[in-house]
């Protein structure tokens, strides 16, 4: 027993960490510390930023220009970027389309998606859900019909996070109808300036524009962007949800909003009583405090498995999910009940502009509680995103408890 | 970073669910409970065969040099067996004081009888008006020429029936509450103007009251400095606590796998229960509690022998508090997934329940040292706490175990 890290694995830390101190503008910093979502330009500048230094994709293979870190490494390099506030690498691109390419994509498109990937040059989103298809996802019914050299593609994807941005879309398509539920289904690399796709904004209840409705109308997709077999994308799907579970625990996140909330609570609100004094605030900080400690350790437990018996996270990772997603939800409403009546405020032009609206509000919010309040409606997607909180349930029952 | 059991842990801890097998199974445990002395001679004495009552006890007393990961090991197996017999107050708890306080002399005559199972102890610090606050002790200790004669009363002295001698909290100066002037004796459980009052617990184990009415002691009865005795005490609760949560640890797993097997066996509706999604969340709740919990015990024993106090007690303090609520969970979800059969005193079930809810309440409950942590976060006026692994990491040595 063993809870100490390497002298290897200390010294990667500290490179890391001179790599962020040197390497990290102080303007990509900003909304980390604002409790905001950073703009696309941030996160594509930071990829690049990490790409030049060799770091683009740490976990990928070398053989596809990733660093070849272990999970360890990769948790510290994570933790290392959170709690220095950079902006977070694109999920969609990193962790969940580039692993199926690298299993089962062509060599081509090996060669042509993984390095536009790595220099951030590619945006990638996922076409997942769909109306009639969330926890249920295997019921999608957007169909891909081939027709000499391409698919053509018709149906609706929905809460799609960030294609608004997206160069390329990966979706989930019904290739054959007749199958059962599971087997028909394929997966698609889709350019997202095709003609036939339109993007439509779904505002969410804090007013910002995360997630959009994106409608395929006729979409002609060449036979080359089918990945692997046709019919056999449930596969390739489930996969790629075993690797977006790798950073469920969300831990250097929860941390550093853990800090920032007890440096507030220490010292609001200016010229008060501060809200550490208060004991029932306190407790329930404290709880959450003892959460997070305990969800640290569960997830080092997890990773250390991991890297012992290389392989990626099975089912204990929605232990991480259900934990670290509630931990999230619990420290944006400790932060709007900090704020009190402070958090009533709503200004409408503070989602476009990404929520740096502090100077407009100066003499009332504190430098960080721009984005408090709808952080909190904001944050309570965690439980729902990524398999709710109720599926992950289902799986901790059938594949650990054999129930 | 290995969170794995060394291969003499393994080989440990397989002697140890051989020994529950063979000497403490439910129904033996049961007729151990119901004599009158509710412990038992013989597991004693096999315990001590096999080493583990000298496990954590120093090499140079005739113990096995054992760390907190070990003491660990085992408390989980005692508590998966419901172990009723005093390990916690005699090697854990006492052996403690005596190794961080007394006298050359003192420790070598009783370490190594204790390490053969030829001596038990029962700490009886704790007193009715101080709830959990060990600095509020009444119990008077004066000077009557070269001896010591010790005055007053303690409240639900653990195993204090069974101890040959109990560590007494006493009273040299000061207020009622006040940290200095508090000393630790060493007083033979027979000794004139001791009158011990036993009970059975909740659980099945033994306790007592304890009045000293003109309790004469000689001078080498004073365990550590005079009026330092608060500091002790407090550094060897630490461990103690550590291994509650260990022995928590094992009676909230030994209580998962009952649920979950009568999840799978118990049918109505013509179909096993288990397919019902409400107990089936229900049951993914309490492995996720047990998960928690094991990662804070493990921060807790891994920390058992930390020399950094403040950080050990704020480990100590979290680690009760969440094993403590994970306990209550687990113990009355149950109880309620068992329906009727987690009522019935024949069904191993309510003896869990009823052992992880006296856990809780022993050396303060998840309230009181959630309290603590809450308080340490005043204290520390909003600055991060402790990282559980990155700065405030902790090797647990290597270190000699028992043959298996």
């Amino acid at each position: 027993m063993d809870l100490t890290y390497t002298k290897d694995e200390e010294a990667f830390r500290a490179e890391v960490r001179a790599f962020l101190e040197s390497e990290l503008p102080p303007e990509l910093r900003g909304h980390a510390q604002l409790e905001a979502r950073a703009p696309q330009e941030a996160l594509r500048r930071w990829q690049r930023i990490l790409h030049r230094r060799g770091w683009g994709a740490g976990m990928w293979p070398q053989r596809f220009g990733g660093a070849g870190w272990s999970v360890v490494q990769q948790y510290i390099f994570e933790e290392e970027c959170a709690l220095a506030g950079a902006p977070p690498q694109l999920p969609f691109s990193i962790r969940m389309v580039a692993p199926v390419l690298m299993t089962f994509g062509s060599p081509a498109q090996q060669e042509y998606f993984l390095p536009k990937i790595l220099s951030g040059e590619h945006w990638w989103c996922q076409g997942y859900s769909e109306p009639g298809a969330g926890s249920d996802l295997a019921s999608l019914r957007t169909s891909a019909q081939r027709q000499g050299d391409h698919y053509r593609v018709n149906g609706q994807k929905t809460w799609n996070t960030l294609g608004q941005y997206a160069d390329w879309i990966f979706c989930l398509v019904r290739t054959d109808s007749t199958a059962r539920a599971q087997q028909g289904i394929s997966f698609l690399l889709i350019d997202m300036k095709s003609p036939g796709i339109e993007v439509r904004p779904i505002v969410t209840l804090d007013g910002g524009h995360e997630i959009n409705d994106i409608f395929f109308a006729d979409v002609e997709v060449p036979l080359g962007n089918l990945v692997g077999e046709e019919n056999r994308g449930w596969t390739y799907a489930k996969f790629l949800l075993g690797h977006e579970r790798t950073n469920n625990a969300a831990i250097g996140q929860c941390k550093r909003q853990l800090a920032a909330l007890k440096r507030l609570a220490a010292s609001y609100p200016p010229g008060g009583t501060p809200l550490l004094g208060d004991r029932r605030f306190r407790d329930e900080l404290t709880a959450v405090e003892l959460e997070v400690q305990a969800l640290e350790i569960t997830n080092l437990r997890v990773l250390s498995a991991l890297a012992r018996e290389g392989r990626s996270p099975g089912p204990e990772a929605s232990l991480l999910k259900i934990k670290g997603s509630e931990i999230l939800q619990q420290l944006a409403e400790l932060k709007m009940h900090l704020l009190g009546h402070d958090a009533l405020p709503y200004l409408r032009e503070a989602p476009e502009a990404d929520w740096s609206i502090a100077p407009l509000m100066e003499s009332h919010y504190p430098p960080s509680a721009a984005a408090l309040s709808g952080q909190y409606f904001n944050q309570r997607k965690t439980t729902i995103y990524a398999g709710s909180n109720e599926i992950q349930r289902n799986i901790i029952a059938k594949a650990i408890l054999g129930l | 970073m290995d969170f794995r059991y060394s291969d003499e842990q393994l080989a440990l801890q397989d002697t140890l669910q051989r020994f529950s097998a063979r000497s403490y199974t439910f129904e033996q445990r049961r007729a151990i409970s119901r004599t009158p002395q509710g412990h038992s001679a013989a597991a004693w004495r096999e315990l001590a065969d096999l080493g583990v009552l000298a496990l954590p006890l120093t090499e140079e007393h005739g113990g096995l040099g054992g760390n907190g990961v070990d003491v660990m090991l085992v408390m989980e197996q005692f508590g998966r067996a419901l172990l009723l017999e005093p390990y916690l107050s005699t090697v854990v708890f006492g052996a403690s004081l005596l190794q961080a306080g007394g006298a050359p002399a003192l420790r070598q005559e009783l370490l190594p009888r204790i390490a053969a199972g030829e001596v038990k102890l029962a700490v009886a610090a704790y007193e009715a008006a101080g709830r959990y606050r060990l600095q509020h002790i009444e119990c008077r200790a004066q000077r009557h020429g070269s001896r010591w004669r010790l005055e007053g009363r303690k409240a639900v002295v653990l195993d204090a029936p069974a101890a040959d001698y109990l560590i007494v909290a006493a009273r040299v100066s000061g207020a009622s509450a006040s940290p200095r002037g508090i000393s630790l004796f060493l007083v033979a459980r027979d000794r004139t103007g001791v009158t011990v009052v036993p009970y059975a617990t909740q659980s099945g184990g033994r306790a007592a009251d304890v009045e000293l009415k003109g309790v004469e002691l000689e001078p080498a009865a004073l365990i550590g400095a005079e009026g330092q005795g608060l500091p002790l005490l407090e550094r060897a609760l630490q461990p103690t606590l550590a291994a509650l949560c260990a022995e928590a640890l094992g009676v909230i797993g030994a209580l998962n796998e009952a649920t979950l097997e009568h999840l799978k066996s118990r049918r109505q509706f013509g179909v096993p229960i288990g397919t019902f999604q409400a107990l089936q969340h229900r049951m993914a709740d309490m492995y996720i509690a047990a998960e928690q919990a094991r990662s804070m015990t493990i921060l807790a024993a891994v920390h058992a022998q930390d020399v950094d106090l403040a950080r050990q007690r704020r480990i100590m303090s979290a680690a009760k508090a969440y094993v403590g609520r994970a306990a209550r969970f687990v113990g009355q979800q149950a109880v309620q997934l068992h329906g009727g059969m987690g009522l019935v005193d024949d069904v191993p079930v309510s003896h869990y329940f009823k052992r992880l809810t006296m856990i809780d309440l022993t050396y303060g409950d998840a309230a009181y040292h959630f309290g603590c942590c809450s308080d340490s976060l005043a204290a520390s006026g909003g600055a991060p706490g402790i990282s559980a692994a990155a700065d405030g990491g902790v090797r647990s040595d290597h270190h000699r175990s028992p043959a298996a």
